[in-house]
């Protein structure tokens, strides 16, 4: 049982985070792209009246940023096309947790700030909020780019995290990066993704944030991601020699193990 | 703190691969078993006589793939396998997985539970505190406080394990809420233990703060700016030692810190010095927070209505604490299954020991040893 | 023969002053047993006083309180097994060791536990004692560069900067004190152990008060200085055990590193021994000029046996506080013996003829244990310097300080004549 991966769940995980960025999964039709503009749901407010979790992010005294807690003032600018249908049909997609009344999904995110970014980027981009968290969805295209803007012009001074996640299930286009991004000035907390294919690499962070340099490289370590322009990019936690990347779905634990053991000990693993 | 930063960026990108050409160059590896190193770091040291030019940090001799692990478990059975990361802060680490679950959830821990959530983590926040100062002054060379700190330690452990059984890697908590209703006699132990700890902290302070040795072996060395600390990730007392004033507790409250009434103790110099001092005011802040939970501490439930089967919605959450070490945070990505699609722990002594090269560059090997000390790093959450 | 060994029985220089070396061959073997047994006690001492001043109680297992502790240890150390570094350089490695102890022992030739109890009475002692003692650097060096071994390498550099720099304030700490010997009403100076305290006696006062106050900071040069020369905290960098594991003697184990062990503790009973003759009137008891007559002698004169009779008191009270259980009779048993040991020698002590014998070696003892003391004492407070205050401290306060004492010294004592001199003419 404990074998490596876990069978990719009924619905792909990723199902209402996906960025739709260039014409991916329609997802059943709910969202239509429209022009790099927001679709978001009308009652974004209250998602289906779960009470949101006890620490909204946001509501710190006295810092209080603008662009943030769009939940709880619901479609607060743009908010374009109020379609009852995506409060309603995104839930559906979910396969999860009958018992429990209809789960939040990401809305979208309206600030100032990703309104620029949208004026900057255009359609390689989109802002979501979930659970009270916002993050934006980007063209690996615009990566060094977007991360660049973030942290010169809206203060992204802190990286807090790099790290990775795989979706085998997708074609091509099978891990996601994630940049998890704070902002002392603002007291505001991004998320940035984007996605890119086995194989790929993809731009270092590391003379954006410093903080990146060994967070990419356990990405590296972890999943195989390749960072361009990392002063050292090498494996951190594992040893040099180390066959494979641990935290790929299908990096098998057991056959690595029996490997070992057949080729150091010369024996069968009891395993 | 809007500059960028690139100075520094430039220092860690280019001078890094600098060959080092010097035939009088030392290469000395500290490490993995080394009296100061607390664990299984390694330091690979380039010196020039005592002087160190340059230093690299092998890690991963404690990996233990708990992020792999977390996939392959149930959300509450991974619980007890946070504590095994920062093990001297295991309850930190609890509340941070518990509440980002609940999170995931939407559900909340009730008033009780959080007000207990908050005295346990405090305590912890003063046993790593403790820990660390112990350890860090029996690094510098005061073989004493060690044995004091420990003393007092020994207390708040005891009453761990009076209220959950274990001492160190106490899986205290539980995914909305807590296991256990506390014991008969929990608030007068904590009380007692106020009124005990306090002049204890001073007596700490009588042995070092004015010490002529310990101030000039800690003043002045592997001093970090706030710029430096915020490029590098850094954070937690280390970042507020260089005179950045924030404190995931107050920035971001979590738990029900909005309720209590504390202040973010702050350095000005970014020396070991400050970051000493930074930390003896923590320990006094957190005894100020046990003391109001305690006092305040409501009747109710414990525990939040949560199914029997935890199956978050599909979605993915990002919630931090502010750890004893520092920023401490979890990136949970639920399928809608019972077990974590992906979970990524954001380790604050990981990104916190970057910093070391910084810090030691152009500093003696004795000042390695302080700064690694100061730094309050605990490879089993560095390995993960 | 028989004559040859009686004769020096009435003579009143010590053995080999007078020339006789069957005495002095005795002397070497008791003191060199006394020091192996002040090595023993001293390191038990060590870490029950550690131990109590760090809230922990310290060896308690090993026969009573752990009295039996240090004589386990040995055991165990002779009994391990020898282990030199394949690469090491094999002659200086095992040369080393056995350097550093010969260094440490040869210097209480010249220390003087009384008016003839020395070996020999050098004229040059003083400066014998120094040389001697110094040579024990050279020992460290061996170590550190023979064991081929990066951190030995560190410690032995530090070791021999370190006692380098610390041997130059202490040198002129010294020169100061000899130099109030020479000062005296008959103007004879000297550099002779026996002879500078019997300066003192002559004087009617300890060179620590001499001068007021520049005999203190002289003697607080030398007691800062002599702590830095033995390599011992807050000045134990060469081992300093979180930065460079165990410094210069990380290879060694077993008996090579016992030998290290005996050689640091002798030493510091060296230097101690030194800083008591010279400034605190060696075997002399307290303020003999001052708490004259009958009565204070006889008062004095009880010490000895009194503190024999205070230990063997502390015995019996653990003895009562052992637990009543039968796994510990023996131990109980045992520390009652002991306790009645300490207390015949006590009662011994209050012999009259034994106690003349006696009672020079007594205060010279007691005032040598209270430097042992403060040593542990400084272990168990301070912090460990770094290399460059090291350096600091040495050179730009404790340098300077010796050099204005010296020449403040001389000054004073030369105003009489100063004054004769040019006022008087």
């Amino acid at each position: 049982m404990p074998d490596e991966t876990k069978p990719p769940a009924s619905s792909p995980p990723e199902a209402e985070p996906k960025p739709t960025a260039d014409k991916t999964v329609p997802l059943g039709g709910v969202k239509a792209t429209t022009s790099g503009s927001v679709q978001s749901e009308a009652k974004s407010g209250e998602p289906g009246g779960v009470p949101l979790p006890g620490t909204p992010p946001t509501p710190d005294p006295g810092l209080a940023p603008p662009p943030t807690s769009p939940p709880l003032k619901a479609g607060s600018a743009p908010a374009a096309a109020g379609t009852p249908t995506a409060a309603a049909g995104t839930p559906a997609a979910k396969p999860a947790a009958p018992a429990k009344p209809a789960a939040p999904v990401p809305t979208a995110w309206n600030s100032p700030m990703v309104a620029k970014l949208k004026a900057q980027f255009g359609s390689g981009m989109e802002a979501l909020t979930y659970l009270g968290q916002n993050y934006m969805t980007v063209d690996r295209s615009l990566i060094p780019e977007i991360l660049q803007v973030l942290h010169n012009d809206e203060q992204f001074d802190y990286c807090v995290d790099v790290t990775a996640g795989h979706y085998p299930q997708r074609e091509k286009k099978e891990f996601d990066v994630i940049w998890i991004l704070y902002s002392y000035a603002r007291n505001e907390r991004i998320r940035v993704k984007t996605q890119i294919g086995d194989g790929e690499s993809i731009p270092s962070s590391v003379p954006i944030w410093p903080a990146a340099n060994w967070l990419e490289r356990e990405v590296y370590d972890m999943f195989g991601i390749k960072f361009d322009g990392h002063p050292d990019m090498k494996r951190i936690l594992l040893p040099e020699g180390w066959k494979g990347h641990p935290l790929r779905k299908d990096y098998g634990i057991l056959q690595q193990d029996n490997e070992w053991v057949q080729i150091n000990l010369g024996i069968e693993s009891g395993q | 703190m809007t500059e960028p930063t690139s100075s520094l960026s430039h220092l860690d990108v280019e001078e890094r691969e600098k060959p080092f050409l010097d035939a009088n160059e030392l290469v000395i590896n500290m490490g993995p078993q080394h009296p100061a190193t607390h664990g299984v770091l390694r330091v690979i040291l380039r010196l020039d006589g005592e002087k160190v030019l340059g230093l690299e940090c092998v890690i991963g001799y404690l990996h233990r793939g708990v992020e792999k692990i977390a996939e392959n478990r149930t959300y509450a059975m991974f619980n007890p396998y946070v504590d095994r990361m920062d093990y001297v802060a295991a309850v930190s680490n609890g509340l941070g997985y518990c509440e980002a679950v609940e999170k995931l959830l939407g559900v909340e821990a009730p008033p009780r539970a959080q007000h207990v959530r908050v005295i346990l983590t405090e305590l912890n926040r003063l046993t790593s505190h403790q820990l660390w100062l112990g350890t860090h002054a029996l690094d510098i060379g005061a073989i004493t406080p060690l044995f004091y700190t420990f003393r007092d330690r020994e207390e708040i452990l005891k009453i761990f394990e009076k209220y959950c059984g274990a001492r160190l890697t106490t899986h205290a908590f539980r995914i909305g809420g807590l296991q256990y209703e506390t014991y008969d006699g929990f608030e007068k132990d904590v009380k007692n233990f106020l009124t005990f700890v306090a002049p204890k902290i001073d007596e700490y302070e009588e042995l070092l703060t004015t010490n002529r040795i310990w101030v000039e072996r800690t003043k002045g060395v592997g001093i970090l700016s706030g710029q430096d600390c915020i490029a590098l990730g850094v954070t937690g007392p280390v970042l507020r030692a260089s005179g950045v004033k924030w404190d995931l507790r107050k920035a971001q409250p979590y738990a029900n810190y909005k309720n209590f009434d504390f202040e973010i103790p702050v350095g000005q110099n970014g020396d070991t010095y400050d970051r000493y001092l930074v930390r003896m005011a923590e320990m006094r802040q957190s005894l100020r927070i046990i003391q109001q939970a305690v006092d305040a501490l409501p009747e109710g439930p414990i525990m939040a209505k949560v199914p029997k089967v935890m199956k978050p919605p599909v979605g993915e959450v990002y919630h931090s604490i502010e750890a004893p070490k520092g920023e401490l945070g979890y990136f949970i990505v639920s399928d809608g299954s019972t077990q974590p699609y992906r979970l990524r722990v954001r380790p604050p002594s990981f990104v916190n020991l970057q910093a070391l090269d910084k810090m030691c560059r152009g500093q003696l090997v004795a000042d390695v040893i302080a700064v690694i000390g100061t730094l309050d790093i605990v490879l089993g959450e560095v390995d993960r | 023969m028989l004559d040859y060994i009686k004769s020096y029985l009435t003579s009143n220089l010590t053995p080999g002053s007078a020339g006789n070396m069957f005495w002095a061959f005795v002397y070497i073997v008791v003191i060199f047993l006394g020091l192996s047994v002040a090595v023993i006690a001293m390191n038990w001492l060590e870490r029950k006083i550690l131990a109590h001043m760090q809230v922990r109680l310290g060896p308690m297992r090993v026969g009573p309180h752990g009295l039996l502790q240090p004589i386990a240890d040995a055991i165990k150390l002779l009994l391990k097994e020898d282990i030199m570094p394949a690469e090491a350089d094999g002659f200086v490695f095992w040369m080393a060791p056995i350097f550093v102890v010969l260094a440490a022992f040869t210097v209480f030739i010249v220390v003087p536990f009384g008016p003839t109890h020395a070996v020999t009475d050098m004229n040059i002692g003083v400066l014998f004692m120094l040389g001697v003692s110094s040579l024990s650097a050279l020992g460290i060096v061996m170590a550190g560069w023979a064991s081929n071994s990066h951190y030995p390498l560190i410690g032995a550099l530090r070791s021999s900067a370190q006692m380098v720099s610390y041997e130059i304030a202490m040198g002129m700490a010294v020169i100061s004190a000899v130099m109030m010997t020479s000062l005296n009403q008959q103007g004879t100076g000297t550099l002779s152990m026996i002879g500078i305290v019997q300066a003192q006696q002559a004087q009617g006062i300890w060179f620590i008060f001499k001068f007021f106050p520049l005999g203190l900071i002289a003697f607080f040069i030398f007691a800062v200085a002599m702590v830095a020369e033995t390599n011992r905290a807050p000045f134990d960098l060469p081992e300093a055990e979180s930065e460079l594991t165990a410094g210069f003697h990380t290879e060694y184990s077993g008996f090579r590193w016992s030998l290290f062990f005996l050689a640091e503790y002798s030493a510091m009973i060296a230097v101690s021994s030194i800083a008591v003759t010279l400034w605190l009137g060696g075997w002399l008891r307290p303020f003999p000029n001052l708490l004259t007559g009958a009565k204070w002698d006889l008062f004095f004169f009880l010490f000895p046996g009194i503190t024999f009779l205070f230990l063997a008191g502390m015995c019996f009270y653990s003895t009562v506080r052992m637990p009543k259980h039968p796994l510990f009779r023996i131990q109980t048993i045992g520390l009652a013996g002991f306790g009645v040991v300490l207390g015949l020698i006590g009662l011994i002590l209050f012999i009259p003829a034994v106690r003349e014998r006696v009672q020079d070696i007594y205060w010279f003892s007691m005032k040598v244990a209270a430097f042992m003391y403060l040593y542990i004492w400084y272990r168990g407070t301070f912090p460990r310097y770094r290399f460059d205050q090291l350096m600091k401290v040495g050179w730009k306060i404790l340098l300077p300080m010796g050099l204005g004492v010296l020449i403040l010294t001389a000054g004073v004592g030369l105003w009489p004549l100063i004054q004769q001199t040019i006022w008087n003419r």
